[in-house]
């Protein structure tokens, strides 16, 4: 049993990861209703610029970090504001190919600047493990659940609470009337982007000790994010959350039972065939995901 | 001459004078250069499947290099297991794609616009691994190898066709831009009738269309199928003309690439994409990488733009990519549009 919920949380962890860069997309879409494929390279990106701070440059960790999310939210608006507002009148198709040419420049980016080797990114938080109840958990994993669910609640706050939060959600839910009472809805999405990129960065910060930092670290994590998205529902944000807890936990329970003979099908390189299928299932079932809305299309 | 004649009469003389030069190409152009066209024939193939979806229909596939890796690994199973002829698979790669293809669009039908690209990228993106995980059957990671086999034509000696001896990379050349040509016409007879009709009109709103009687289902799942037997071929070629596949000979990049194409020929358009096939191909194996001979040296940061440093290329290609979607939005046909129009209105 203690095993077990070792897997479980050890999941979370994972899932927190998933569920940030998750929640990018799902803020993306809602704010611009297309869906940026770059943000995961995006997020390798800025995890590069905390290993040049804290490598190269020496600073402290919590500085560096902080001063890479500031940069991640220029970055992210600023692509906002510079190629996808220019493209965005047009159809859907032509934004998604420019979030792909994002993605093929970033990641070209990535690599001439920092070349492709493998980099080893300092964790935050102490090495050993803490004993609860006989669970034994890393304190790697504990921090990352910490920041994670630290951030959506900031989140939640800022959305909910403040005068900016109002007017990005007005922005995004009915662009022309925001328009009408006042909202600068171009700067709005633009702040939705910036965001967006703070949360991929913190995803990519915190899963970099693990993963190792090289141009590829994101690809295969957003295509979790995309599967956790999907099945919270795109439009949701605790959808998000929860879809990308979901996900992390069972995949890792998954491997865990498939080590005692049970689903023994399941190994290491389905582990992202699990997650699309879960795409596929429930793009089948319900679009709309668990906790989306469906939209009525109006003729 | 009458109206229609004059309205058919410019594009056939168009395709036919085309044609001709496509046949005689390999006598001015090296063999090297033979196989590049024969790539750009490949796509175009694949890029003409995917406008009849996409394009015309509306529906957004970033998915469909798992319909050509479909068609590839049914020409390597059958030529390696089976001692099938090269040529004789490519109808059957076709087939096979094209069923699959069909039997995708039906649970497909639920999805449009971004959730329908996600559940094809998700396909794409998994075919690998599962491609690995049915070892038995698809040679695993390994992958299966038709280099000089009796079954691969012209492989190792050259093949007499109608009398000329002709090189491996000139036959394939040969092979591909006819069955090319050939599709070519095909697509744009399928397109220009009653079909071509309700699939725009489904593109255009699905609601209107099914409000005039056009069958969302039939129209949809019809679109799927011919446009993954198009890549089924391209896949069927694509083995041929490597000699091989693996898992990575149909990787995902190949399906996004295949969008791209798409879009920077001109959706909606069967003459675009020619420019889009032109522009997939010597983009990824030699425009990205002879950059720095072609970018000016007095600009900022690109004007010494060393392009043998690990990720130049994917900086070009990405940055061109995104360019090109403000430049021309609507693509090479886009502008070929404008062009023709600006000529008209001089002429008249």
């Amino acid at each position: 049993m203690a095993d077990f919920l070792q897997q479980v949380v050890a999941g979370l962890a994972s899932g927190g990861v998933y569920a940030l860069l998750a929640l990018a997309l799902v803020l993306i879409h809602r704010a611009t209703g297309i869906i940026n494929f770059a943000q995961g390279e995006m997020a390798m990106f800025s995890t590069y610029i905390l290993w040049t701070l804290t490598v190269n440059h020496g600073w402290p960790y919590w500085p560096a970090f902080a001063f890479t999310l500031a940069a991640s939210f220029v970055g992210g608006a600023g692509v906002y504001h510079v190629v996808i507002r220019p493209n965005s009148a047009s159809s859907v198709l032509r934004v998604v190919i420019v979030t792909i040419g994002l993605l093929i420049f970033v990641n070209g980016l990535a690599q001439f600047i920092w070349t492709g080797e493998v980099r080893a990114v300092e964790s935050p938080f102490p090495s050993g493990t803490v004993d609860i109840g006989g669970v034994v958990i890393a304190w790697s994993n504990v921090g990352t659940i910490a920041v994670s669910i630290g951030i959506v609640v900031l989140l939640w706050l800022f959305f909910q609470f403040t005068k900016v939060g109002l007017a990005m959600r007005a922005a995004a839910v009915n662009p022309a009337e925001a328009r009408l009472v006042g909202v600068r809805v171009t700067h709005m999405l633009g702040l939705g982007w910036g965001l967006a990129a703070i949360l991929g960065a913190v995803a990519g910060m915190l899963t970099a000790p693990s993963l190792f930092l090289d141009p590829t670290m994101m690809q295969a994590t957003l295509i979790y994010a995309f599967a956790a998205a999907v099945l919270g529902g795109i439009d949701s944000p605790v959808g998000a959350v929860v879809g990308g807890l979901t996900l992390g936990v069972l995949l890792n329970v998954l491997s865990w039972l498939s080590q005692y003979g049970l689903f023994d099908w399941f190994t290491e390189e389905l582990r992202l065939p699990t997650a699309l299928l879960i795409i596929l299932g429930v793009l089948l079932v319900k679009p709309s995901g668990i906790f989306g809305r469906t939209e009525v299309k109006r003729v | 001459m009458s109206g229609r004649a004059r309205r058919l009469g410019v594009p056939i003389a168009a395709f036919v004078t085309l044609a001709a030069l496509a046949l005689l190409l390999p006598a001015f152009v090296s063999d090297f250069r033979a196989q590049q066209f024969a790539y750009v024939s490949i796509y175009l193939i694949a890029l003409l499947g995917l406008n009849v979806l996409t394009g015309y229909t509306g529906q957004i596939s970033l998915g469909h290099g798992a319909f050509m890796a479909i068609g590839g690994y049914t020409t390597a199973i059958l030529m390696a297991d089976h001692g099938v002829k090269d040529v004789w698979t490519i109808p059957v790669a076709a087939l096979v794609a094209g069923l699959a293809g069909f039997l995708f669009g039906i649970p497909a039908l639920r999805l449009s616009g971004l959730y329908l690209a996600l559940a094809t990228f998700a396909v794409a993106v998994a075919l690998p691994g599962l491609i690995k995980r049915f070892a038995g059957f698809t040679g695993g990671g390994q992958g299966i190898n038709l280099f000089g086999t009796d079954e691969l034509t012209a492989s190792l000696t050259p093949v007499t066709v109608l009398g000329q001896e002709l090189s491996f990379n000139n036959w394939l050349y040969y092979l591909s831009t006819s069955i090319a040509l050939v599709l070519y016409v095909v697509a744009w007879l399928l397109l220009r009738g009653r079909t071509g009709r309700a699939l725009r009109s489904v593109r255009d709103s699905e609601t209107a269309a099914v409000s005039f009687g056009v069958s969302l289902a039939r129209y949809k799942t019809l679109a799927f199928g011919v446009s993954a037997a198009y890549a089924g071929v391209a896949g069927s070629l694509f083995a041929i003309a490597t000699t091989f596949v693996n898992p990575d000979t149909f990787p995902i990049a190949l399906s996004i690439f295949l969008l791209v194409g798409v879009v920077v020929g001109g959706l909606g358009s069967l003459v675009g994409m020619i420019a889009g096939a032109v522009f997939i191909h010597f983009m990824q194996t030699q425009w990205a990488q002879d950059a720095e001979s072609v970018i000016p040296d007095w600009l900022p940061f690109l004007g010494d733009l060393d392009t043998d440093s690990p990720g130049a290329p994917a900086l070009v290609f990405g940055g061109v990519l995104i360019a090109l979607m403000f430049v021309l939005p609507d693509g090479v046909a886009g502008l070929l549009q404008r062009l023709w129009k600006a000529f008209a209105r001089v002429r008249s």
